[in-house]
Parts: C-alpha cells; sequence; structure tokens
C-alpha cells in the first residue's frame, strides 16, 4: 500500500467525505436512534454522568480501533472465520480497556461492572465493521468508528444528564437544584433511577429527533 | 429447592434481562414485528442460554479463576487467568452456537427450519454474553444455579420480545404520533411494561 | 475470496498468539495498580468502619491515614487464641476464603485503631450473601467488645434502590451504639427487623423496605461472622 501512486489518490486526511463520516452518526446516521444499534449493554450505566462518560469513551475508543485493525488486515482475512476474527479482535481491545480502567479508575470500573465486556457484543462493534471496515481504507474506518462511537455516546451522555439532573438533582455528582427547592417541598423523581426511564428517555429522544426531521419518521 | 426456585421466579420477572438490564435489545426491537417469529427468536436465546451459561461456567470455574487450575497441579494455583474471560466467554458461545446449529440440522430438521435463521444472529446478542457475565460476577456456586439461572433469563427475555411484539401487531392500527411510529414508540411501550414488571419486585416465595 | 484450509488454520493460529501474547503483556504490567487499588480500597473501608472521614483524601495519602490510625493488627482463631500478629500477613487475608476453610483452621483478622478521642476500636471484617451475590463489610466495636462503633457495607449486585441501599448512611448509621452480647454475656448480634415487627432497642435496627432479604442476609452475615469471633469476644467482653 505504501506506493506513491496510492499515495495520490489518497484523500487528505480531514476531506469533506472523511469529516462527513465523524458528522453523520450525530444527527442523520446516529448508531442508537436511527441505525437501532447497541441500545443493549449501555442504558444501565446511564444513571449517572461520570460511568455514562466513561462508557461513551470506551466504547469509542473500542469501535475506532477495532475498525482500524479490520481495515487494516480486510484483505487478508478468511471469509469463513470472518466473524471469529472480528469477535477475537474486539474481544482483545475491549480486555485492554477493561484492564486500563480497572487500574486507573478503579472507582467507575467497579460501577460499570460487566458492562465493559458487553461492549463486545454491542451491535455498533459489528455492525460498523461489517458495513463499513470491511470495506474501506484504515483511515477513512478510524473516523467512522469515532463518529459512531462519539454518536452512541451523545446519546448515552443525554439519557444520564436527564436521569442524573431528575433523579438525584445532581450534575457530574454536584448538587444543582439549590436547598430552598427542596424545602420549598421539591422531591427528587426517583423513578428516574430506576430502568425503565432510560427507555422513555430514548423514547423521547427520538421523537424530538423525528419530529424535527420528518424524512427519518418511519412509513408504517 | 426452595433457593433455585426463588432464583428461576425472579430471573424472569424481576432481574428480567430487557426490563432491568436492556441486554438483548437490538434482536429485540429488531425481531419484535410479529409474534411468530419473536416467538421463535424467543425459544432460541433460551436454549442457547441453557447450554452456554453452564459450560461458560465450568471454564471459568476450572480454568480461569484465580487458583481454579490448581486441580490440574498444585503449582498452578496462583494463576489467575480471569483476564481472558471476556475473550473465552465470546469463544465458547460463538463455537456453541455453531455445534447447535450443525446438531440441530443433523438431527431434527423441523426444528432447524424454525430456529436455524435466528441461531447465527444469537452469538452476537448481548443477552447470551451478559448472563455468562452475571453468572460470574454473582459468584453462583453451584451448576443447578447456573442452570436455573439462564432457563429463566432467557424464559424472562421470551417474555418480553412476545409481550413487545404483540403490542406492536395491534398498534399498527393506533393514530401513533409521526414521528414516534416504529422505534419511539416501542421504547415507549417497553418503558412502560418495565414499570409494570417493577411491581413484581415486592413479591417474596 | 476463497482461502484453502491449511491458510484458515495458519491464520487462526497466528491471531490467537498475538492476542495471547498482546493479553498477557497488558494484564502484566497493570497488575500492580489493580492491586494496589484494591488494597487501597480496603484500607477506606477499614477506616470508614470507625468513622474516620476517608472519602476525597488522594489515593497516596490513604496508607498515610491508615498508619496513622491502625496501630496494630492480628489474626485470632475460633478458640479465641491469637494465631498471627504481622500486620501485613493479617491484612492479606481475605474473608472469602477463610470462611470456606474448616473452622479449626480459620484466621480471623482483628484491626485495632486507634481513635482521636484516645480510644481502640476492634475492627473485624464481615463476608456473606445477599439476595444476589456477595455482600461484605466491616463492623468496629468499642474497648468493652460488645458496642458498635460503626460499620460500613457493600455489595457485589443488589437490587438498586432497594437492596443497594445496605451501603447507605440511613441504613448504617442506625447500628452504631447497639450492643451485640446481651446482660447474661450471650451473642444475640444485630436484628434486622421489617418496620412494624417489635424491636429490642438494645440490639435491632431497621431493615430497608422492599429489601428484606438483603437486610436478612446482612443480618445473618453479621451473627456468623461474630459466632465465629465469639470465643475471642467473650475473654474480653466487658459488660
Amino acid at each position: 500500500m505504501s506506493d506513491v501512486k496510492v499515495k495520490k489518490e489518497k484523500d487528505p486526511w480531514f476531506s469533506p467525505k472523511n469529516l462527513s463520516l465523524l458528522k453523520k452518526p450525530f444527527n442523520i446516521e446516529n448508531p442508537v436512534t436511527v441505525q437501532v444499534l447497541g441500545i443493549c449493554s449501555a442504558l444501565a450505566v446511564t444513571v449517572q454522568m461520570k460511568p455514562a462518560i466513561v462508557m461513551a469513551l470506551s466504547v469509542t475508543i473500542v469501535t475506532a480501533f477495532s475498525n482500524l485493525i479490520i481495515a487494516l488486515i480486510r484483505d487478508s482475512i478468511p471469509s469463513r472465520i470472518r466473524i471469529i476474527v472480528q469477535l477475537v479482535v474486539v474481544a482483545a481491545l475491549v480486555i485492554i480497556v477493561d484492564q486500563i480502567l480497572k487500574a486507573y479508575v478503579y472507582d467507575v470500573s467497579k460501577k460499570l461492572s460487566v458492562f465493559v465486556g458487553l461492549i463486545i457484543t454491542n451491535c455498533i462493534l459489528m455492525g460498523r465493521l461489517e458495513a463499513f471496515a470491511m470495506a474501506n481504507k484504515p483511515w477513512p474506518s478510524f473516523i467512522d468508528g469515532i463518529g459512531n462511537g462519539l454518536g452512541y455516546g451523545i446519546i448515552l451522555v443525554t439519557v444520564a444528564f436527564f436521569r442524573e439532573l431528575l433523579g438525584s438533582g445532581k450534575f457530574y455528582g454536584m448538587k444543582v437544584i439549590p436547598d430552598a427547592f427542596y424545602k420549598a417541598g421539591y422531591v427528587d423523581n426517583g423513578l428516574m433511577i430506576l430502568p425503565p426511564m432510560a427507555l422513555m428517555t430514548i423514547g423521547i429522544i427520538i421523537w424530538i429527533q423525528r419530529w424535527k426531521k420528518p424524512e427519518l419518521q418511519e412509513k408504517n | 429447592m426452595d433457593n433455585l426456585f426463588n432464583l428461576f421466579v425472579r430471573s424472569i420477572f424481576i432481574d428480567n434481562m430487557i426490563f432491568a438490564y436492556f441486554l438483548g435489545m437490538c434482536s429485540y426491537l429488531a425481531v419484535s414485528k410479529t409474534v411468530k417469529t419473536s416467538l421463535g427468536l424467543g425459544v432460541a436465546v433460551t436454549f442457547v442460554l441453557l447450554i452456554t451459561a453452564p459450560v461458560n461456567w465450568l471454564v471459568d470455574t476450572y480454568m480461569l479463576k484465580a487458583g481454579a487450575l490448581s486441580w490440574l497441579s498444585p503449582q498452578l494455583a496462583d494463576l489467575d487467568l480471569s483476564y481472558l474471560s471476556f475473550l473465552i466467554f465470546i469463544a465458547v458461545i460463538a463455537a456453541m452456537v455453531q455445534l447447535v446449529e450443525m446438531v440441530v440440522e443433523k438431527f431434527s430438521p423441523s426444528l432447524y427450519n424454525a430456529l436455524g435463521i435466528f441461531l447465527p444472529l444469537i452469538a452476537v446478542n448481548c443477552a447470551i454474553l451478559g448472563v455468562a457475565l452475571f453468572v460470574q460476577e454473582r459468584e453462583y456456586e453451584t451448576i443447578g444455579e447456573v442452570t436455573v439461572y439462564a432457563v429463566g433469563s432467557g424464559i424472562g427475555w421470551l417474555l418480553a420480545i412476545v409481550s413487545l411484539a404483540a403490542i406492536r401487531e395491534k398498534i399498527r392500527y393506533s393514530a401513533v404520533p409521526k414521528p414516534l411510529k416504529g422505534l419511539g414508540i416501542a421504547f415507549i411501550l417497553t418503558g412502560l411494561m418495565a414499570i409494570a414488571f417493577m411491581s413484581f419486585m415486592g413479591i417474596k416465595i | 475470496m476463497e482461502h484453502s484450509n491449511k491458510y484458515i488454520f495458519i491464520y487462526s493460529l497466528v491471531m490467537v498468539v498475538l492476542v495471547a501474547v498482546a493479553l498477557t503483556i497488558v494484564a502484566v504490567q497493570l497488575k500492580p495498580a489493580q492491586d494496589n487499588n484494591i488494597r487501597i480500597e480496603k484500607m477506606q473501608n477499614i477506616l470508614s468502619s470507625v468513622n474516620i472521614p476517608i472519602t476525597g483524601v488522594p489515593k497516596g495519602d490513604v496508607i498515610n491515614v491508615y498508619n496513622k490510625y491502625i496501630k496494630t493488627a492480628f489474626a485470632v482463631n475460633v478458640a479465641g487464641e491469637i494465631c498471627e500478629t504481622d500486620a501485613e500477613k493479617v491484612f492479606k487475608i481475605e474473608m472469602a476464603n477463610e470462611l470456606k476453610k474448616e473452622p479449626a483452621q480459620q484466621q480471623l483478622p482483628v484491626f485495632v485503631a486507634v481513635l482521636d478521642k484516645g480510644d481502640s476500636a476492634y475492627i473485624v471484617p464481615l463476608r456473606g450473601k445477599g439476595l444476589w451475590g456477595s455482600i461484605w463489610g466491616y463492623i468496629s466495636f468499642k474497648t468493652d467488645y460488645n458496642t458498635v462503633e460503626g460499620c460500613i457495607f457493600d455489595h457485589k449486585s443488589e437490587t438498586p434502590g432497594l437492596g443497594a441501599e445496605i451501603n447507605q448512611e440511613w441504613f448504617q448509621k442506625p447500628l452504631f451504639g447497639k450492643k451485640i452480647f446481651d446482660e447474661k454475656g450471650e451473642l444475640v448480634s444485630i436484628g434486622i427487623m421489617k418496620k412494624g415487627q417489635p424491636k429490642n432497642e438494645a440490639h435491632d435496627v431497621d431493615a430497608i423496605s422492599g429489601g428484606t432479604i438483603t437486610s436478612k442476609g446482612v443480618q445473618k452475615m453479621i451473627k456468623d461472622n461474630l459466632t465465629s469471633y465469639q470465643a475471642y469476644f467473650k475473654k474480653h467482653l466487658k459488660s
């Protein structure tokens, strides 16, 4: 791949095409609300902002690097064991992330518990590997990974923001609702901390997004 | 016995894979358009869980955990391979799914026709890996507990997907606001069902 | 494109070896940092159980605070005799492993804290089962070996908002000042009673509503663990 001819054909690193790979997942191609990928593992960590942000970053790192690695070796992968190869690459990356979290942000890694491991089966990963990295060059794949990881992260963090604010009156672990409110009779909404409200919050996010962008609405 | 029954009921209703942990949401949302297919997928998930969870537990207990290899030789008592558990679990799941697919195809073509198309989907269903990881985290001690928990979780998942499919079949005739159609309403429905399921939390056995 | 079986085989072999080597390197490199985290967490828990404020103390300083307050640690056996006095070895004892052994072989750690007010407090680790998985904690006693000085509990995977509340202050605080022995010097431990059930003010506290099984798990954990210690405690009990 190193000969000069190929290099000339290459897009510049931040060409408009590559940038759009980064931007699209934030709105019209959001992995969660439009592609319906990767809802699985992560909603359970959206009770507070901090674990949600760590989770979002972990997913972004894993998607970006697994996309990069698979795109690098895509021509050599025997098609019959394609899925297994992808799973092994992803699982190895997740283990590395998990080990790093355990070593440097121990308290957050305890909160995330099994959900770090579940990144492996996060459909975003396999979805992007199959749909993008297997057919594209390493650099665009890497950007695509970052874009999708962040697009997923933004949903995660938004959900966590509302759940933490309304559920425990906090923002990133700090009390933001003044004591005067509580004295006047305001109570934190305990329901927001419980699992069902994570689903509801996503439902509402989808509602708002599709109301703003009618082209995303489903027909039947 | 009491303990196992308790675990069974709890894993179906209270710690439901979908409603409490959101595991297996991708296929849950994608396949829940008709009752028939979702029933097929639900049965397949339960079936695969029944096989993979005990196998993964055995692998974890006798190979990966700190000191787990001491049955091989006392010198290995200090070895802790648990950092490999994600990789091994997913490999076991992928291999078992493949194996199940081949066995079912050979011995029961009718079952294969019913489940076959779902089996490849299942290897990457978060609920399967999720159960393996929960079993590891909660330190279940006997294979009986593990099997009961796995089957219970599978049935819970089946219950969730079939109920959602049944509602979605009916809701087609309702006037859902346009932006909510499809995915949006499915999320809200799941949320409402999850609230309903929370009322099981008070039950005592 | 199609590949031969030989190619596939070699490919998977190379991949497995590469991945295994990479993971082992990472795991070995990060192991000391991870072990250190676990060690510091244990110190934090021990300190919290005697109500020494430790949240917000930077990680590096936890060890200093620990060494300042916890002067001695030893292990006792079920007969109440001291069987290990090396503080470092005692610190490394895991209650979970000890409870699996035969009672006669158990080594039960006791940590002695010297508090700011000059009194000593005796801290013992606890380990038990909640609804879903392990629960554990530390409980400390005043010099009479009877009155609870403080306690801390934590859990692996109890239900959030219900059983998981055992690691909250509102659940732990009512235990402070309760007694574990009755007037006759018999071990009664702490009762965790559902609201409305008759309570003995000296020994019992409220359970978590909706988290009954976890609450009972805590009760059983305290009772079971203290039963192992009771020979040692009775020797020193001042009524």
